[in-house]
């Protein structure tokens, strides 16, 4: 049901990518991330590239949605492709006006636009795959030992679990707001920035109203189910390596070691 | 004049994952005047058709008809259409953000444009049209009691003077008193002044009372469309879909087991009486 997704984002299917631990999805995605910015060698990124196929591939969320991702950040990848292209100093390969392009800007300028698409695009495939519940499950068994240092990470992972719940919620109730108050002759598109932004006033009222007491009835929900903090705490569904979680490892050191030979081998 | 639906289908989240076909092929036609139930379980519909009938929700395919002009031409005002149609949307007291319910009410008629005295005496009749006494008229919509609070949201649609008034579910959370309150008060409004009303409810109760004609949606599609005699006959249809008839039908069903020469068709405690009476009459 719609109500069950939380950011909108993550696409059901039933995959080993889907099953993964979380923490096995974040980790990899923080390698992948870093593997990008750690090499700069066209062979490494093809060897990414096969990589992040693969995981595509397996993960059987269809690349539309993948894509949908990538328009967000359209703009900014043209910003610093263009930036990178005509502000880099070296040997000139071309002049376009004012401005010339280098070697070495035309190569900096390709590398960011890899870099940053294959990052949306391998963030997207986490965020897809898994829910913000388990994301942050994944989170607080990560950063467990963290709780040595004082560090309330139950709570803080309590915290943001519940926010992504809420996403939605509040989403869906800004919704009927507005629906009504439309009902009721009121205008939200109409009108200049001043205009528009008064009208908003009518819906946030209420909806800050909702908000509190959505809250409130949680917090009292919590307490009458002996909720006490992180202390003592069992999980329903405790999170535990299986074997495709270290079968997912291995492939990850394998993938490393390949972009490192792609360097040494080709070493452009 | 009328409300007219032709072939309407509408599809939530349309090309993504959680895809759902909310309307499936709605034909209908509601006539001035009418004063028309729909039921139908949760999830079945019934909401999202009546956003249709106003233009909150605009239909994926198909045409919907105000007084035979189609809705969704260039150039038709929404908000001219909205002011027609009135929306009560569910537990509309929730919605209440002025300072006191006399500005909340006259938030629907101002929006419409008009001059201050007009605003004010229009709000001023719906206050009174839907039984909230004067000494409420500057309190905080907090200081009300749950069924005053739903009272000032209805009174804040009636401002705009709709000559037709869709109310979702105008008695949840309210209690028998309350709840009774606010039906004969409407069903007063249709009497007196021809309003055509469409309820949205899941009391069978309340349906079979009030209402000339219902509507039973189910899948998103029309499952039952007739007076509430014909459509309580169908008990076990609408059973199977997760309704049921008035308490009523089933008393007199059992009565006529057991022999009685009953009308099994009554809907209403008032019928039954007198077909009970009537049986025994001529039994004596």
């Amino acid at each position: 049901m719609i109500r069950d997704i939380t950011i909108g984002q993550y696409y059901p299917a039933d995959s080993v990518i889907h099953r993964l631990d979380p923490r096995t999805k974040l980790v990899g995605t923080m390698v992948f991330i870093v593997s990008l910015f750690l090499f700069r060698s066209f062979a490494a990124y093809a060897v990414a590239l096969v990589f992040l196929a693969g995981v595509i591939r397996t993960s059987k969320v269809p690349f539309k949605f993948l894509v949908r991702g990538m328009k967000s950040i359209l703009v900014l990848l043209m910003i610093t492709v263009v930036f990178n292209l005509f502000m880099i100093q070296g040997k000139p390969l071309l002049h376009i006006w004012r401005l010339t392009v280098t070697e070495e800007g035309l190569l900096t300028a390709a590398f960011m636009a890899i870099r940053l698409s294959f990052l949306i695009i391998g963030s997207s495939v986490m965020t897809l795959t898994t829910t913000p519940n388990q994301l942050t499950d994944g989170l607080e068994k990560g950063l467990r030992p963290l709780n040595r240092l004082h560090v309330p990470v139950h709570e803080v992972a309590m915290m943001m679990s519940i926010a992504l719940r809420f996403i939605p919620i509040l989403l869906e109730e800004t919704d009927k707001i507005m629906k009504a108050q439309t009902a009721r002759g009121a205008d939200f598109e109409e009108g200049g920035l001043i205009q528009k932004a008064k009208s908003m006033v009518p819906p946030l009222v209420p909806l800050f109203i909702s908000a509190f007491r959505r809250a409130n009835d949680l917090a009292m929900a919590m307490e009458a189910r002996g909720y006490h903090g992180g202390e003592g705490r069992t999980k329903m569904r405790p999170l535990k390596y299986e074997r495709r979680d270290h079968a997912a490892y291995l492939t990850l050191v394998v993938y490393l070691m390949a972009m490192l030979a792609a360097k040494w081998i080709f070493g452009f | 004049m009328s409300i007219k639906l032709e072939h309407v289908s509408y599809i939530y989240s349309q090309e993504t994952a959680y895809e759902k076909k909310a309307l499936d092929d709605i034909n209908l036609e509601i006539p001035d005047g009418q004063f028309l139930g729909i039921i139908g379980h949760t999830g079945s519909g019934k909401s999202t058709l009546i956003q249709h009938l106003n233009g909150l929700v605009r239909a994926t395919e198909g045409t919907v008809y105000y007084n035979g002009e189609n809705i969704y031409a260039p150039g038709y005002s929404m908000k001219q259409l909205r002011s027609r149609v009135g929306l009560v949307f569910q537990y509309p007291e929730y919605q209440l953000f002025e300072v006191d319910v006399f500005s909340d009410v006259c938030f629907g008629p101002k929006n419409l444009g008009l001059p201050k005295e007009e605003v004010e005496r229009r709000a001023r009749e719906a206050l009174q049209q839907v039984g909230l006494k004067e000494k409420y008229y500057q309190k905080s919509p907090f200081e009300l009691s749950g069924g005053q609070k739903r009272r000032a949201a209805i009174a804040g649609i009636l401002a705009m003077q709709p000559e037709v008034l869709i109310l979702d579910e105008p008695t949840a959370g309210l209690d028998p008193k309350g709840r009774d309150d606010i039906l004969d008060q409407i069903a007063r409004l249709h009497k007196e002044r021809g309003i055509t009303v469409v309820l949205v409810s899941h009391s069978m109760e309340d349906v079979a009372r009030y209402v000339d004609r219902i509507i039973v949606m189910d899948q998103g599609r029309v499952r039952f469309d007739d007076t509430p005699r014909r459509v309580f006959e169908h008990y076990r249809e609408l059973e199977s879909i997760g309704l049921a008839a008035p308490q009523v039908t089933y008393l007199m069903q059992k009565l006529r087991e057991k022999g009685m020469k009953v009308d099994t068709t009554a809907t209403t405690v008032e019928e039954a009486k007198e077909s009970i009476l009537a049986a025994l009459g001529a039994k004596l």
